[in-house]
């Protein structure tokens, strides 16, 4: 039973049984289309979970993701709506280098100024944000003012799925190749897990880092063109908060936060848990006032079940101060 | 000259034998170079400049009324100070804070009497701090990722027990702490932040639990084995911190006479980059009440100047992430340009 020591399998039938238990209680949410819903909805989710487990694996964290996705997404949304003539290709690749920008700016900071990644991308995200608003105006751009084959596109299938499948597909394939078999995705463990030691034996941490910013932010940005074009309306609180359910799905996916571990399929896996149970929620007629509740239970379990083992520590040697205070304590 | 002699004239030089090379004497330039001494001047700078561009700026009644705005998140950066130098975060206290304006709410609609809101709010908060901190110590998470769930499951309480109301009614006690002045003047609010930031740097800079924080902070492993009970610190801090978002809770829900859904979304960051822009480390180990204050004061007189120069609030988000960015950033740049 090693099988069921790793984490992706018990996630993943963690996953299966949550499926089950609410197909128990309504059977229609077990139906084909709503499954596919469910992976559908999951794709967006589980992009941005798989930049951001390669960013924490390096010991960092990239808050700034929502914000960038809000600001590619605004952007590919102007452009629709003002230059009707343009191209989908052009639209989608101005998004992903809007965001590739703004996550070398995230990862110059980081990689060549060593600043915290903690610090840097709440600086960013507050930035990006705002610079939403600068951009648009406080303008909403709704699905009218869009051309009709960019709002088509995320939904419209290719082969029986959905486009958003096949890019979410693409992008998990080419994270677990990166993440496994690339010089570049190793050098982000070897830096998570030492990083003084990753200088040492010559690996370029400023330029990885740098490049792994960037990579969250050219995903974010790409992100941000299918949320737009998914929920057709483009407006400064777009995703709000969303960067937290992205760390979420990774933390669930067994990714550490201290850097070092974690696999694209345990996070591809957390994200598709946090859908599945959103999806969930309503499906069982649960009040939407006790979603976020039940999320927060959810994650808060989630981590704790992952956790089991990993509060090993080192014996204290000295007595400790105010525990001591009865001195007859320690003859027992 | 032969080696006797030498140690001579040196004796002479100096008044003991053994000159202690690791203190540094206190010169102008280290002053200056200190991180709290940078944000004085960040601060007058800001202030001076504010007073020159916008003609009503130096009023001294909007002036003193402008520190409503940034109070109550000033009261939670006092704690998540504490907090962020040992080595620890919370990202669940504009959650907390909800939950106990929420409580108060409820505890108002069951007829508790007004004196004993505030003893709710702080009761809650506490309570949303000891959860985090059961959470950290017991099972050894990263804080990090507990308050991420805690903060969900806290703004899910409060939504389930509000639902799509908002609570409001509050008795006059409330309003005469949210919105009352001192002497005609002085808003509550200010003059109860003035003296929490008092205590904080009394706690943390003159008895040995503050030095203990540090030492937490520097290096938890050799805090523990110097006999530091640093899970008990930890706990301590987390529900200080949730105990001090109750409080912004009563003064906050005081101050706008109701609870709504949406209050203080978003507090957790504009909390977090107070502390950061105050220099408190966030490796742990390094930071001061007076830094943490004066970036309060330096962000509170941005705002103040922005909305008085009528900028819609948001362009405030730009403002103190590139304020932000900068502080810690130009540091490190002209270190670099130096190191060539």
């Amino acid at each position: 039973m090693t099988l069921f020591k790793q984490r992706e399998p018990l996630l993943a039938a963690m996953v299966v049984l949550l499926i089950m238990a609410v197909g128990l209680k309504e059977p229609a949410f077990l139906s084909a289309g709503s499954l596919a819903n469910v992976v559908t909805d999951s794709t967006l989710l589980v992009m941005l979970a798989l930049t951001q487990m390669l960013v924490i694996v390096t010991r960092g964290v990239d808050l700034s993701v929502a914000s960038n996705l809000a600001l590619s997404g605004m952007v590919a949304a102007m452009l629709g709506a003002n230059v009707p003539g343009l191209p989908l290709p052009l639209i989608v690749l101005t998004a992903v280098a809007v965001g590739l920008l703004l996550g070398l700016v995230n990862g110059w900071l980081i990689g060549y100024l060593e600043l915290p990644p903690i610090v840097v991308t709440l600086g960013t995200m507050s930035v990006y944000r705002g610079a939403v608003f600068v951009l648009s105006g406080g303008a909403w751009v709704s699905a009218h003012q869009m051309p009709a084959p960019f709002i088509a596109f995320p939904l419209e299938r290719l082969l029986g799925l959905p486009h958003l499948v096949w890019i979410a597909a693409a992008t998990l394939a080419l994270m677990a190749w990166v993440a496994r078999d690339t010089r570049f995705g190793r050098d982000l463990y070897a830096i998570g897990n030492a990083p003084q030691c990753a200088g040492y034996i010559g690996i370029a941490s400023h330029k990885r880092l740098l490049w792994t910013y960037a990579l969250s932010g050219a995903v974010a940005g790409l992100c941000g063109y299918l949320w737009v074009a998914r929920y057709a309306v483009a407006y400064t609180e777009i995703a709000y908060g969303f960067e937290f359910t992205v760390i979420a799905a990774c933390v669930i996916g067994g990714v550490s936060i201290g850097g070092g571990v974690g696999t694209v399929l345990g996070a591809a896996l957390g994200a598709l848990f946090l859908t599945v149970i959103g999806n969930a929620l309503p499906v069982l007629q649960v009040s939407p006032f006790w979603q976020s509740a039940l999320t927060g239970l959810v994650i808060l379990v989630a981590v704790l079940i992952n956790a089991r083992g990993t509060g090993r520590r080192s014996r204290q040697i000295l007595p400790l101060h105010g525990l001591d205070a009865k001195p007859h304590r320690s003859a027992a | 000259m032969n080696p006797t002699t030498a140690m001579q004239t040196e004796s002479k030089t100096s008044p003991s034998r053994y000159t202690i090379l690791d203190r540094e004497t206190p010169r102008l330039k280290t002053l200056l170079g200190r991180w709290e001494s940078l944000l004085a001047m960040l601060f007058i700078v800001v202030f001076a400049a504010n007073s020159i561009a916008l003609p009503h700026f130096l009023d001294l009644y909007n002036l003193l009324d402008g520190t409503q705005n940034f109070s109550e998140k000033a009261l939670i950066a006092l704690p998540m100070a504490l907090l962020i130098i040992c080595r620890e975060i919370d990202i669940s206290v504009a959650g907390a804070l909800a939950l106990s304006s929420v409580a108060m709410g409820a505890a108002m609609g069951a007829g508790f009497p007004a004196e004993s809101l505030p003893l709710v709010a702080l009761a809650t908060g506490t309570a949303c701090g000891f959860l985090n901190g059961v959470l950290v110590t017991r099972f050894a998470l990263p804080s990090i990722v507990v308050t991420i769930g805690t903060v969900s499951l806290y703004r899910g309480l409060a939504s389930v027990v509000l639902g799509d109301n908002a609570f409001t009614g509050y008795p006059q006690l409330m309003a005469d702490w949210g919105q009352g002045y001192f002497f005609g003047i002085v808003p509550r609010e200010f003059v109860v932040l003035l003296v929490c930031a008092a205590l904080f740097a009394v706690l943390l800079h003159t008895t040995s639990w503050g030095r203990r924080i540090y030492a937490i902070g520097n290096n938890p492993e050799a805090a523990r084995f110097s006999g530091i009970a640093v899970d008990r610190y930890r706990l301590a801090l987390f529900m200080l911190t949730g105990a001090m978002a109750g409080l912004a809770a009563f003064l906050l829900t005081g101050r706008i006479g109701s609870t709504r859904p949406n209050i203080a979304t978003g507090w957790e960051l504009e909390v977090i980059t107070m502390v950061i822009l105050g220099g408190v480390s966030i490796a742990g180990g390094a930071g001061t009440i007076a830094g943490v204050m004066l970036a309060v004061l330096t962000m509170g007189t941005v705002t103040y100047g922005l909305s008085l120069a009528n900028i819609p609030g948001i362009y405030m988000t730009i403002v103190v992430g590139v304020l932000l960015l900068a502080t810690i950033a130009l540091p490190k740049l002209l270190r670099m340009r130096r190191a060539r």
